[in-house]
């Protein structure tokens, strides 16, 4: 943990030697889902609501699929440019040195200036939060905090399945992308609204229902049945990442370099 | 122009060198479709008010959008452009005996002829044989489909005049993150391809007419989907005309004028 720290301090000085180039990529990345969420907006002040659901619930779980992603894109980009690692053979130097590869490739990068994407859903997350009647108590406040990072957990697991791919194809898999770009798009709405098999695929093989689908059902009120379940759906959707570092632990163990 | 043709076709062999990737971009864009086609028909089921484009013609809309993706899309750039620019290598570029702005044009045209070739056939044919409501139907009549023909290739020209701008915006300031981003973020949004321009409130759609980047995307899939009639495409070929010669003007003295202030760096 101390080493990963150091790794942190060290990149982040490094970026920050590039101040102007920072804040203004920090703020493009501000920019990038607003017109998404601008959309958002338009679409319901056209239709008023989406099965049921109305613009400021969707807004919160728009809010807390982007808020997980720039999060996760910005700490576990090592997995997400894995690809360069192997390629230029790089990932032979990981191996030789006495820490976990996990840790090492999980060091090797971040991407500080997903600040910006991270400022914009937290200014939904707040306005939404503002305008919906919810009734605090310890228990949401603690769910909402758990949905977060059981997203990242799982964008992260994703990322590690698509760096673990690289061991055998060397290039980079487009791929992914459905599973980590398509999976936020998708899910910044309530996974009520989709077809039943799509809902059940990525509730239960890619848990993101889990994550705010299920979850923000608790938070708004609308559970019928055991909450204490619904509350604890992201600690089971976190799990999602230890078959990913499994797979992972056997990818390295097939691993050969590329030398070069 | 033969050299612009050769240099179309030289691009063209290279770019269709890329096939895996293609496959990843279409497996991709066909679950992308996908997604925004339940979102929006999940808004739809409840509309109280009819919406001014059905569900229907903006299952096509999004179909068509998918499989021409790089016909439309603003940052579907060229780095070595932007490295060229950069680095100081335009001074090779400066010494061939062509045109820059044509040059430059007939590579950008290029990519994305040849990247859409290899993406469009496999989404449009999967997306006909979908189950009912998802699939992508014919056009109403065969005047149509030659209306949407041209539109779509006259918004392809116009987009990449669009796109020429922001290589010669690189020149000034020298970075391209900022220019792709307010080109990629607003050109984007206005050319419909985030939410549907009809499905915009009225005081965006009139600034969206406005605007150029409608005409890249929003009105060829509309004239297919027989959404906006033949008459009124008509008119909007011409319109797409004017934009295009207008813009080509201006590109081509705009990067006069920058080239002639333009200092190589060396290096």
């Amino acid at each position: 943990m101390n080493l990963y720290f150091k790794y942190l301090l060290i990149l982040f000085k490094s970026q920050m030697q590039y101040r102007t180039s920072f804040w203004l990529l920090s703020i493009g990345q501000f920019f990038i889902p607003f017109s998404v969420f601008a959309g958002l907006y338009f679409l319901f002040e056209r239709f008023g609501q989406i099965k049921g659901w109305n613009f400021f619930e969707v807004a919160l779980c728009f809010a807390i699929i982007h808020m997980a992603f720039s999060l996760s894109e910005c700490f576990a980009r090592g997995f997400d440019t894995f690809s360069s690692l192997i390629i230029k053979g790089d990932f032979d130097r990981v191996l030789v040195r006495p820490r976990s590869t996990f840790l090492q490739v999980l060091g090797s990068k971040f991407e500080f200036t997903r600040i910006g994407r991270l400022a914009q859903s937290a200014i939904v997350l707040l306005w939404a939060l503002n305008n919906l009647p919810i009734e605090w108590s310890l228990l949401k406040i603690v769910t909402l905090f758990f949905m977060i990072t059981s997203g990242v957990l799982i964008f992260t697991g994703i990322y590690m399945l698509a760096a673990t791919m690289c061991f055998w194809t060397v290039q980079g898999l487009e791929v992914a992308n459905i599973f980590t770009d398509g999976g936020r798009e998708m899910a910044q709405y309530p996974l009520n609204i989709y077809q039943k098999w799509v809902a059940r695929i990525f509730t239960y093989v890619i848990p993101f229902g889990t994550v705010n689908y299920l979850p923000l059902l608790f938070i708004l009120g609308k559970t019928n049945g055991n909450d204490l379940l619904y509350m604890l759906t992201p600690i089971a959707g976190s799990l999602f990442i230890l078959p990913c570092f499994l797979v992972w632990q056997f990818g390295v163990r097939h691993y050969r370099s590329t030398g070069s | 122009m033969k050299v612009y043709a050769s240099i179309l076709k030289i691009r063209l062999l290279i770019g269709m060198q890329y096939r895996s990737a293609a496959w990843a971009g279409v497996a991709t864009q066909f679950f992308w479709g996908f997604i925004s086609i339940m979102v929006f028909e999940a808004f739809y089921e409840f509309a109280a008010v009819t919406p001014p484009i059905s569900l229907r013609e903006l299952i096509t809309y999004i179909w068509l959008q998918q499989a021409f993706l790089a016909f439309i899309m603003l940052w579907f750039r060229d780095n070595e452009l932007f490295d060229l620019i950069t680095s100081g290598n335009i001074a090779y570029e400066l010494c061939r005996p062509t045109d820059l702005y044509g040059f430059w044009y007939a590579k950008l045209l290029a990519q994305r002829l040849s990247s859409a070739l290899l993406r469009c056939y496999p989404i449009l044919i999967l997306a006909f044989f979908l189950p009912k409501p998802y699939n992508l139907t014919l056009p109403p009549n065969v005047s149509t489909f030659i209306l949407f023909v041209v539109t779509l290739l006259l918004g392809l020209l116009l987009l990449v005049a669009i796109s020429m701008f922001l290589y010669i915006s690189v020149f000034i300031t020298l970075s391209p993150m900022g220019s792709l981003l307010v080109f990629g973020v607003l050109g984007e949004f206005f050319a419909g391809l985030i939410i549907p321009i009809p499905l915009m409130p009225l005081w965006l759609q009139k600034i969206a007419y406005v605007l150029p980047f409608r005409w890249t995307a929003d009105f060829p899939f509309r004239v297919y989907s027989g959404h906006i009639t033949q008459n009124d495409a008509v008119i909007g070929v011409f319109i797409q005309l004017g934009y295009l010669l207008g813009l080509l003007w201006l590109g081509k003295l705009a990067l006069n004028s920058v080239l002639k202030r333009v200092v190589v760096q060396g290096g």
